[in-house]
């Protein structure tokens, strides 16, 4: 049975198309067969992050209105077979499709017998919000811990319960072990407490996805980077697994020991 | 020079995250609560309040703010309800 899930955040910026890319790559190495859909239509970048921006010929917007067929655009990953990409329009904006053809999509997709389909959300709450959430069986939110991406994530959130879309999970990216130790970042306990909601997972912050995006390759399949680890332990709790939270305490950078050293 | 950058350093650290969550709680209290929720507990307030008193009911007000640190030490949004009373019913 497919399960679509789609990955939204209110705010731009906070790490929604990192972590369908990485999601999405994670699931496959698992075994899973996965699409992972854009739809940030006129604006897309997942491609660009999972590293496909050249093999792009076919998009969503040739799905929806009938130029080509469901599987003519749907990109096959480099590294997994099990893996592929359908990218957004570039040339067109968000009203170019609706929930609707959304919907009548992810029904497509159904068919092909997928196990997950990862839904790239666009920032905001107006049309290509609303497409996003049309087909999908469940929701992801991501947010950093941040005042306004909290309080975007708590809109979100509101919206999606009110399209049917009920207890959504949220990721926590970004977070700084240090900064929340000095009691300068709000911990995972303070945002769930806020939001009221389920964590699927955190994050930490990671220099390795600055790397990765320039390389067009997930943090997913780095087995040295933590942020790569922490998406890892999502991926398997997607499936079904129980996997602890990952102990950001630990990893104490440099600049972390040098600042402990004069006390501040 | 150097102590007074340490200064500067440490004062500027280790606080600012209950600042962030008390911003937080009260805006999202008022992003969450919209106009016909404060005109519905306007209504049932008026409701229960006409049974001891007479108060101005066009000049009652209603409103969340941000309180002074309770006795915790944390903020919280609280519900304020102005009325004026013109008369209170002897029983």
């Amino acid at each position: 049975m497919t399960e679509i899930i789609v990955v939204t955040s209110g705010k731009g910026g906070v790490g929604k198309t990192t972590t369908s890319a990485n999601l999405g790559t994670g699931l496959a190495m698992q075994g899973k067969k996965v699409a992972m859909i854009d739809a940030d239509i006129g604006l897309r970048n997942l491609d660009v992050i999972v590293g496909l921006e050249n093999r792009i010929v076919y998009d969503l917007i040739d799905v929806v209105e009938g130029h080509c067929r469901l599987k003519q655009a749907l990109i096959k990953d480099k590294r997994c077979d099990t893996l592929f990409l359908m990218p957004a329009a570039q040339t067109k904006d968000k009203d170019a499709v609706t929930p609707e053809q959304m919907l009548k999509l992810c029904n497509a997709l159904r068919e092909e017998e997928f196990d997950y389909v990862i839904i790239d959300c666009p920032a905001g709450i107006e049309q290509g919000f609303r497409n996003a959430i049309a087909g999908a069986d469940r929701a992801v939110v991501v947010t950093t811990p941040e005042v306004s991406a909290v309080r975007d994530a708590d809109r979100i959130i509101g919206m999606l319960n009110a399209n049917g879309l009920g207890s959504p999970k949220l990721i926590l990216n970004r977070i700084r072990p240090q900064l929340v130790k000095k009691g300068d970042m709000m911990s995972v306990e303070d945002v769930s407490e806020i939001l009221a909601v389920d964590i699927l997972g955190i994050v930490p912050d990671d220099e390795n996805i600055v790397v990765c995006a320039n390389k067009g390759e997930p943090a997913v399949i780095n087995s040295n980077s933590p942020a790569g680890q922490a998406y890892r332990n999502i991926v398997k709790r997607i499936i079904g697994y129980e996997v602890p939270f990952m102990d950001l305490e630990k990893k104490e950078g440099f600049m972390g020991k040098i600042k402990k050293l004069f006390g501040a | 020079m150097l102590f007074n950058f340490l200064d500067f350093i440490r004062k500027n650290s280790g606080e600012s995250k209950q600042v962030a969550k008390d911003r937080l709680k009260m805006v999202i209290m008022n992003d969450r609560v919209n106009m016909q929720l404060i005109e519905d507990i306007k209504y049932d307030i008026i409701g229960v309040i006409k049974n001891y008193m007479e108060i101005d009911e066009d000049n009652f007000q209603i409103s969340i703010r941000q309180s002074s640190n309770n006795a915790a030490g944390t903020k919280m949004p609280v519900l304020f309800a102005d009325f004026p009373i013109k008369k209170i019913y002897k029983n």
